[in-house]
């Protein structure tokens, strides 16, 4: 059984006669994966009885794609990537010099893009075309890029391992359609005491786990994340259980405007008349959602600017200190089980920040939106960033979100693939096998160098085969 | 009394399958230190294919013996999930053998997502109920022991032996035992790693199988789904019991099954995974390395 | 105030004991560190000599026994009362490692910056004041960096402040790590075997480096050392642990020269004890005579040490095994109960 065996060994001379065996083994493997899976469905019949459904020209369409991809890898994509290998280092050099302005001012070109989105999307898409671009792609892709920066306070810094972060976001959220729809509380008070209770919720996880090393934590911050969807779906007279909480009241601008149409202060009623007449402006939902895009962008620069804050600050340089060799802290005078909790309770703060945002933004929330799925998909984005790095995290998160997304958009395989297809179910199977491929291709992430925080003479940037990604 | 004893065999049923789950986490961790997240989506596919071939079986033959139909469901699935698992190891995990820790996580997690919706693109989101394998059941002294109980317990007792056997009195429970010590030296004497390795999950695969086959027996129906629950229920079991040690592993099952089933029968059924969870987490602050696990020394 | 304090030593060990399960690591050891002079360890390996840098800095709590340090304030500290993290930050200890610990992904100037972290942390208002931009940080920040600059210049790292510390060449490392360890602004600096595994050269380099801590500073160090050619050259005072006992203590000269160390040291068998004895002859004939052992008897120059019979007891910690402590296991014992001296802890040397 080679079928995957190691392609180092490959004779270079004949590449065909090696890809057409790997092929047919990978054939033979494929077949023997998905017989009982592709080739045989089963499905209820009419009786409600479970019944068998062969789909063989299924099962012999997707070996003889597998054997082909098998075959264009070893004869084609192995040799055209060997040979651009050999030819790389060269190029390098040059390139450095000709991208530098680009890369030296590549943050203020990201953030301006991100802030001229929705302008450009209303120009190309109209009004209420603009809705879904805004909305699904840009405010779900900012609220994971939020997240994933919030948890790389945790992981990418402090090197703990947390598999339960969607329990903050949880917090954050529940916190703010408690209090808002019970006492009415404005969203402007609301998300700092969301974010204060997630980072006391933080606390609370951190103390029992402050002992707790590798994947004993990881166990234990899971569970937890698991404790506090199944108290949300069993306290029911709170959290009124599975049904959830509807109704959540929507977000004004600092009290001056909102966004029901309804409502005497609406967008429109509050400006002057001469801009409403001046632009055609029609009411219409696109202003919230706008107004949406711009608060979670916000919200999320907000997350950037002090975590690069706290990377130059003490606290920041012990939680990195932290990741790279704990007893060398502690030699050293840092009470790491402070600087711990610390990293705990302010990782957790931006998730409950976030939560608040996203219970505003939906209006409904309930504990399925809080799975564990959630936390693997932040944790995800922070590691196939790069961990610690904000512009791979957010280059991570609008790759895997961005692409699921964008996969919802893709009718146009229905032509291919005939009606009954939908591309949604296959979201998930993507967005997993492409989690494998990227992290396969690229252990350590798209950005895997570390920016030092202090400088002598220049900052060079710490190459990742130096870095270490903690025990705790 | 009773009613506590009725709980007990349940809570030991359930721990059972937890525990032949567990073991497939707790080899791969002792061998490669990596938590094979995948590891609760491959006892799901083992259900599965226990679940096809059983139709496979009543659509072929009239009638076939529940014993021989249990057999051969058994054995497919250990070889189907067996494939599967040596080659998620081979395409996802080999490559990144010995790079950054939390690169093979991921790929496990991510290797997870895909095998669940695998299974649910192509089999379809619904439950699969089965009609009953096995329905008798016998009362001794008012508790009522199904036959089902009884066989998930024997299964269970005969593969732990069998198993027993091949990890320690065997030369490959030697090389298993020998990589998980130190790689590096077991393969400069003479040990084939990576074959130790592909056997290891060869062998978890097959213990999640033969769980699979139980759990579809015992339940009666399966879901693309039903990994994750039982998958984190296990790995909780794992670390329960020390993660790395394989009596820990059954032991800690045991515990998991046994709790669920008593919380369930005296406080109440909402709250039993919060119970299993919390009881975890208490014996985690505790004893940091579980009931039977090796403490890590801290070397300065 | 001041006089009275050069006169208490800068730390005590009394009675202290360190057992791990049945293996006793240390046994009833007594010895102290005077104030601003280098006190070596010395000692074949397993004799428990990182167990009592550890039980110092506090990694472990001694079974029993006092450690007590005294700070240039007067202020005393009971060492094995405080948290490990407190005794560098309170009281004023900072130690080193025998396998180096750095921050290895960080640069050498981020590793100087990560030590000065209380004193940056009190600036930066416990981070409130610096996430703000205050300029009071700006400054502390400033004279954080002017500090690592000093011992960078002075551990000869200069060059190299903005390259990961993980890259540095292992005699550039063991030098880093003192230099934080020195930013932490300690009065007793403890040194796990910081010339191990370094060239000439470097070790050179070492031995300028530490006696200028010294100088300008008047850090007292103490030191685990295994190259007797730095231990002879730097240290004031070596105190000299067998099996968790200590079998000798005194100046360089006079340890050197004590049949008790030679006998530990090489490891001599029972009949060859007095084989050694006769070689060396009495220990008060070398002594008064001032004559250094033969080379080929006496500590080895250059050596790595002479293997100990039992491993590194640190890794032995939980273990069952019960290894024996007695005064009868030790060679050194063996030569004691020859020459007949009578109390095993007792300082010898010029010192009395």
């Amino acid at each position: 059984m080679t079928a995957i065996s190691d392609t180092t060994t490959r004779q270079a001379s004949s590449p065909y006669g090696e890809a057409a065996r790997q092929a047919l083994w990978a054939a033979l493997l494929s077949f023997g994966l998905f017989f009982f899976f592709i080739g045989l469905e089963s499905t209820q019949d009419i009786s409600n009885r479970l019944i068998l459904q062969s789909h063989w020209v299924t099962l012999a369409i997707v070996v003889a794609l597998v054997a082909l991809g098998r075959f264009l890898f070893i004869a084609f994509v192995i040799p055209a990537v060997d040979r651009r290998r050999a030819n790389r280092a060269p190029i390098a050099v040059v390139d450095e010099k000709d991208q530098s302005f680009i890369r030296r001012h590549r943050f203020k070109i990201m953030i301006a893009l991100l802030v001229l989105y929705p302008i450009f999307i209303l120009s190309t898409a109209g009004l209420q075309g603009s809705l879904k671009w805004v909305n699904n792609f840009g405010v779900q892709v900012l609220i994971y890029v939020m997240l994933a920066w919030g948890l790389n306070i945790v992981v990418g810094l402090a090197g703990l391992l947390d598999l339960g972060y969607v329990a903050f976001y949880a917090v954050g959220a529940y916190a703010y359609a408690l209090l808002g729809t019970e006492f009415g509380l404005s969203f402007w008070i609301l998300l700092p005491a969301a974010g204060i209770m997630a980072a006391f919720w933080g606390i609370i996880l951190g103390f029992p786990v402050l002992r707790l090393r590798g994947d004993y934590l990881a166990i234990v911050t899971l569970a937890f994340g698991e404790i506090i969807r199944l108290v949300l779906i069993n306290w029911r007279e709170v959290t009124n259980g599975s049904a959830g909480i509807s109704g959540i009241p929507k977000i004004t601008f600092f009290g001056l405007f909102d966004f029901n149409i309804s409502s005497p202060d609406y967008i429109l009623k509050v400006l002057p008349e001469s801009i409403v007449t001046l632009f055609a402006l029609r009411p219409s939902g696109a202003y919230y959602t706008i107004f949406l895009y711009y608060l979670i962008l916000a919200l999320a620069m907000l997350t950037a600017f002090v975590t690069i804050r706290l990377r130059r600050l003490p606290v920041g340089r012990a939680w990195e200190a932290l990741r790279e060799d704990e007893i060398a802290c502690r030699s050293l005078g840092i009470n790491t089980t402070n600087t711990k909790l610390t990293a705990f309770a302010i990782g957790a703060m931006f998730g409950g920040f976030a939560g608040a945002f996203f219970a505003a933004r939906q209006g409904f929330i309930n504990p399925e939106s809080f799975v564990f799925l959630q936390s693997a998909i932040i944790l995800a984005i922070v590691v196939l960033g790069g961990m610690g790095s904000l512009s791979g995290i957010a280059i991570a998160a609008l790759v895997m979100i961005g692409g699921m997304e964008i996969l919802r958009e893709m009718q146009f395989l229905k032509i291919v693939f005939g009606q009954s297809f939908t591309p949604e179910l296959y979201r998930m199977l993507l967005f997993g096998i492409a989690m494998v491929v990227v992290m396969v291709w690229k252990p350590r992430g798209f950005v895997g160098s570390r920016e030092p925080t202090a400088y002598l003479k220049e900052a060079r940037a710490v190459s990742s085969t130096f870095t270490k990604e903690g025990h705790g | 009394m009773q009613y506590f004893i009725q709980q007990l065999i349940n809570g030991l049923t359930l721990g059972s399958i937890y525990g032949l789950i567990a073991i497939g986490y707790t080899m791969v961790y002792g061998i490669i230190g990596m938590i094979n997240f995948a590891h609760g989506d491959i006892f799901m596919i083992g259900a599965f294919v226990a679940l096809i071939v059983f139709l496979i079986l009543s659509a072929m033959f009239y009638s076939v013996p529940v014993v021989v139909a249990l057999l051969i469901m058994m054995v497919v699935a250990m070889i189907m999930t067996s494939l599967y698992n040596w080659t998620i190891e081979k395409v996802a995990y080999r490559p990144l053998r010995g790079s950054f820790r939390l690169a093979p996580l991921i790929t496990a997690i991510g290797m997870s997502i895909a095998l669940s919706n695998f299974v649910q693109v192509t089999q379809g989101p619904r439950n699969k109920p089965i009609p009953p394998l096995i329905s008798d059941v016998y009362n001794v002294f008012g508790i009522s022991i199904s036959l089902k109980q009884i066989v998930i317990a024997v299964v269970t007792i005969v593969l732990l032996t069998v198993f027993w056997y091949l990890v320690n009195k065997t030369s490959l429970g030697r090389a298993q035992r020998a990589c998980e010590q130190d790689r590096k030296m077991a393969a400069l004497l003479g040990v084939d790693v990576d074959r130790t390795i592909s056997i290891t999950f060869i062998m978890g695969a097959s213990l999640a199988a033969v769980a699979g086959t139980l759990f579809l027996m015992y339940y009666g129906v399966v879901a693309f789904s039903d990994g994750f629950v039982p998958g984190v229920k296990a790995f909780t079991a794992a670390v329960l019991g020390g993660i790395g040690s394989i009596p820990g592993a059954v032991l800690g099952g045991l515990l998991i099954g046994l709790i669920e089933s008593l919380w369930s029968a005296y406080f109440s059924i909402d709250y039993k995974d919060v119970a299993a969870f919390s009881i975890l987490a208490i014996v985690l602050i505790f004893l940091p390395s579980g009931l039977l696990g090796r403490p890590e020394v801290e070397k300065v | 105030m001041a006089d009275t304090n050069l006169q208490t030593p800068i730390l005590s060990v009394e009675h202290l004991s360190m057992k791990f399960g049945g293996l006793v690591a240390i046994g009833d050891l007594s010895f102290t560190a005077p104030r601003g002079e280098i006190t070596a360890l010395i000692g074949p390996n397993g004799a428990g000599k990182t167990t009592v840098f550890n039980c110092i800095t506090g990694f472990y709590k001694p079974t029993e026994g006092m450690i007590t340090m005294t700070r240039q304030s007067g202020e005393k500290f009971l060492l094995e009362r405080l948290p490990d993290f407190q005794i560098t930050a309170k009281a004023k200890v900072a130690r080193t490692f025998q396998n180096i610990r750095l921050f290895s992904g960080m640069t050498v100037l981020e590793n100087l910056l990560v030590a000065q972290h209380n004193a940056l942390m009190r600036a930066s208002g416990f981070t409130v004041l610096g996430l703000l931009g205050l300029k009071s940080y700006k400054d502390a920040s400033r004279e954080s960096i002017e500090k690592a600059v000093y011992w960078l210049e002075k551990a000869n790292l200069i060059d190299r402040a903005d390259d990961p510390a993980g890259d540095l060449s292992y005699g550039a490392q063991r030098r880093l790590e003192i230099a934080r360890a020195m930013c932490t602004g300690p009065e007793l600096l403890c040194l796990d075997e910081p010339a191990a595994g370094l060239n000439p050269k470097e070790s050179l380099a070492l031995n300028e480096l530490l006696l200028g801590i010294r100088r300008d500073t008047g850090t007292s160090i103490l030191l685990i050392e295994h190259d007797m050619a730095v231990v002879m050259e730097i240290s004031d005072h070596v105190v000299v642990l067998e099996y968790g006992r200590k079998i000798s203590d005194g100046t360089p000269a006079s340890v050197r020269s004590d049949p008790k160390v030679i006998a530990a040291y090489l490891g001599v068998d029972d009949e060859e004890v007095t084989d050694a004895l006769v070689e060396v002859g009495d220990d008060h004939i070398l002594e008064e005579g001032d004559v250094a052992p033969p080379p080929a008897l006496g500590p080895s120059e250059t050596s790595s040490m002479f293997e100990g019979p039992i491993e590194d007891t640190v890794e032995e910690a939980g273990s069952e095994t019960i290894v024996p402590a007695s005064p009868a296991a030790s060679k050194a014992a063996q030569v004691e109960a020859q020459t007949g001296a009578t109390d095993p802890v007792k300082p010898k040397g010029p010192a009395q």
